[in-house]
């Protein structure tokens, strides 16, 4: 894709400033929207087909439409930016390198439903990006682009940075609500959804990085251009990061609906796989997706494609797998992954990753049961379905589907007593760091 | 001897309040923002906070000992934090892990006597392609991401750091 419309910035070392992005056309779309009605705003959101890019892909002007406006009390935008999927490594580049498209995006939102505070909820280890969207918030208050009346409406709009402080299930939105509020970042059962009882028990729209920075282009270019940029019900372009032993792993701006193979292969964006090393597998938006085989290169990357088999688009930031990998050992890392991030709340979760870590730690160093099989399908489907949030699901397409893709390797482990791959390290699987 | 804010942090502290509707909702910056200014979240500092934002002390207990970044025992003057969790696991995350450990004499969890390192495993910090990388706390306060490392690199940075310890805090004598 020529035209960058996400990443034109992630290049230079001064696209945070308000001049630069004014330089490019900043705040035109902002002026834009407060010549729109409200309603306008969102029928063009909604046209747009733009889909949530924090994982669910909802699309974004249907959840905007729930946002009550017959209501006199203070409504909220609160922005997702506590990226902590793991693979996923793309919001960080607009927070670091384009503050002020997030922020033109947060702006419009605010007009078009009468969204009174927002508060952009950073994960505390991505400090270092509070300062700088923290600055161009103040540019924008210099400038009158945020406070009373702003842009010749009569829309009050305040944006506030708020940091966690290390917690991923505050990437939940109930849970990030919690968080917000000072509490133990612990979901909250649905419904009441948070566009009807949201933080501080008030409306409030939660949105994630990405999601709002293409706010700007489509109010600026229109919904037709933003829709025709991408394929069927996933509109724009969309960032892509690509990890794993790839030569060019990084962040890439490409269209919705590009295919992996492409996104793999390409000089423009992967270069293939590192010299030497095979593909074996890929998982296509960040951990908590079916991991996929080589067979499935040429899907598209949307929601819709991802889904017929069986797995997401999620964040659409993907990791490729290389022959040399365990996919018992990555079953069994990313089993301690959720066991560590589970809030505690749902038994199933919280004892059931646990287990399901043990049991993957049993079969990876060899002294697995082929009875284990079934009762790690038995324990992570336990999991799917009973509980409050999707934390603990996740893991249940992990199982699922690394046991469904490569049984051969878990009847190795267990035939063989040990473990066939080279080793990641001197010792092995080690579960994460618990506090 | 009675906790208190600096002039600077006292400042922060009633910009942070200022955000929020109520003072429940500026908790976690603020336990962040202590931790910067007392080098570890003890009990005493939650109840310093507790009575500073007049909210209860189970209530900050709670909230505090539910975030991984809040410690709750003092940690070393460079705190290493090293990604191992998906796509670092795949690109060299554990190998760099033991090489830390080995440079450090010190495992994973671990503090050196001197109080100057730990080294904590952690998870995803949204930098999975500039694999394998760590995160660096450092008793100023100052976070920063060190990515892209290979064993030069480490040794390098282990060596810029061995130049700070004199200016750092030691995380035990902030309060
Ligand atoms: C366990 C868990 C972790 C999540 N982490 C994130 C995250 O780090 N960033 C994010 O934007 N969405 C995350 N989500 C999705 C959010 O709940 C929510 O769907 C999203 O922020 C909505 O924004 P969108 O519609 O613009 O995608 C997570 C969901 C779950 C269940
Ligand atoms: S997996 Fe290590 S930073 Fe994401």
């Amino acid at each position: 894709m020529d035209e960058k419309i996400l990443s034109k910035f992630f290049d230079r070392d001064d696209g945070h400033k308000l001049e630069v992005y004014e330089d490019h056309g900043g705040y035109d779309a902002a002026r834009k929207a407060a010549e729109m009605s409200r309603e306008e705003i969102v029928n063009e959101v909604k046209a747009s087909n733009l889909r949530g890019r924090g994982g669910a892909g909802f699309p974004a002007g249907v959840k905007w439409s729930f946002i009550p406006q017959e209501t006199e009390e203070d409504k909220y935008l609160v922005v997702n930016a506590d990226e902590g999927e793991p693979g996923t490594f793309k919001d960080r580049q607009i927070m670091q390198r384009d503050p002020h498209q997030l922020i033109e995006g947060c702006i419009i939102t605010a007009m078009a439903l009468d969204l009174r505070y927002c508060y952009i909820y950073i994960r505390g280890e991505l400090k270092f990006t509070e300062d700088i969207i923290q600055d161009a918030i103040e540019e924008c208050y210099d400038k009158g682009y945020l406070g009373e009346d702003i842009f010749g409406t009569d829309q009050d709009l305040d944006i506030y940075t708020h940091i966690s402080a290390g917690a991923y299930i505050c990437g939940e939105e109930t849970g990030m609500i919690e968080g917000l509020e000072g509490k133990p970042g612990k979901p909250r059962i649905k419904p009441p959804f948070p566009a009807i009882v949201g933080v501080f028990d008030a409306p409030t729209l939660v949105n994630n990085v990405e999601s709002i920075a293409c706010v700007p282009p489509v109010i600026n270019r229109g919904a037709e251009w933003f829709a025709n940029l991408g394929v069927e019900k996933n509109g724009g372009p969309k960032l892509y990061g690509l990890s794993g032993p790839i030569k060019n792993p990084g962040v890439y701006e490409a269209p919705s609906g590009i295919t992996v193979r492409e996104l793999l292969e390409s000089p423009e964006y992967g270069g293939g796989m590192k010299e030497g090393k095979e593909l074996k597998a890929y998982i296509p938006g960040g951990s908590s997706c079916a991991v996929l085989t080589p067979d499935e290169l040429d899907r598209e990357m949307s929601f819709e494609a991802m889904r017929e088999v069986g797995s997401n688009l999620g964040t659409g930031c993907v990791t490729f797998v290389d022959q040399d990998t365990c996919m018992v050992r990555l079953a069994a890392r990313l089993a301690h992954f959720y066991h560590h991030e589970s809030c505690g709340q749902c038994t199933p979760c919280r004892d059931g990753t646990g287990w399901s870590a043990k049991v993957l730690d049993a079969i990876e160093a060899g002294r697995g049961r082929h009875e284990d099989l079934d009762l790690l399908e038995d324990m992570t489907g336990q999991i799917e379905h009973s509980t409050i949030c999707a934390l603990g699901p996740s893991l249940t397409f992990v199982v699922h589907s690394y046991l469904d893709k490569f049984p051969e390797e878990f009847e190795a482990h267990i035939e063989q007593g040990e473990c066939p791959f080279p080793s990641w390290s001197l010792d092995d699987t080690k579960p994460a760091a618990a506090e | 001897m009675a906790l208190q804010f600096s002039t600077e942090a006292e400042d922060q502290f009633q910009t942070i309040v200022s955000r929020y509707p109520n003072n429940l909702a500026a908790l976690l910056p603020v336990l962040m923002l202590a931790q910067e200014e007392f080098g570890w979240i003890s009990v005493e500092v939650m109840d310093y906070i507790a009575e500073r934002l007049d909210v209860s002390k189970s209530q900050v207990f709670s909230t505090a000992t539910f975030y991984t970044m809040l410690n709750k025992q003092p940690v070393g003057k460079c705190h290493i934090q090293v990604c191992t969790t998906f796509s670092c696991a795949l690109a060299g995350g554990y190998e760099m892990l033991e090489y830390l450990e080995e440079a450090l004499g010190i495992q994973a969890g671990e503090t050196d006597p001197e109080h100057n390192f730990t080294i904590s495993e952690v998870e995803c910090l949204a930098s999975c392609g500039t694999a394998p990388m760590f995160q660096l706390t450092t008793s100023d306060g100052e976070i920063e991401y060190f990515e892209d490392l290979d064993p030069d690199r480490v040794d390098e940075i282990l060596e810029d750091l061995n130049d700070r310890l004199d200016e750092l805090p030691d995380p035990r004598d902030m309060h």
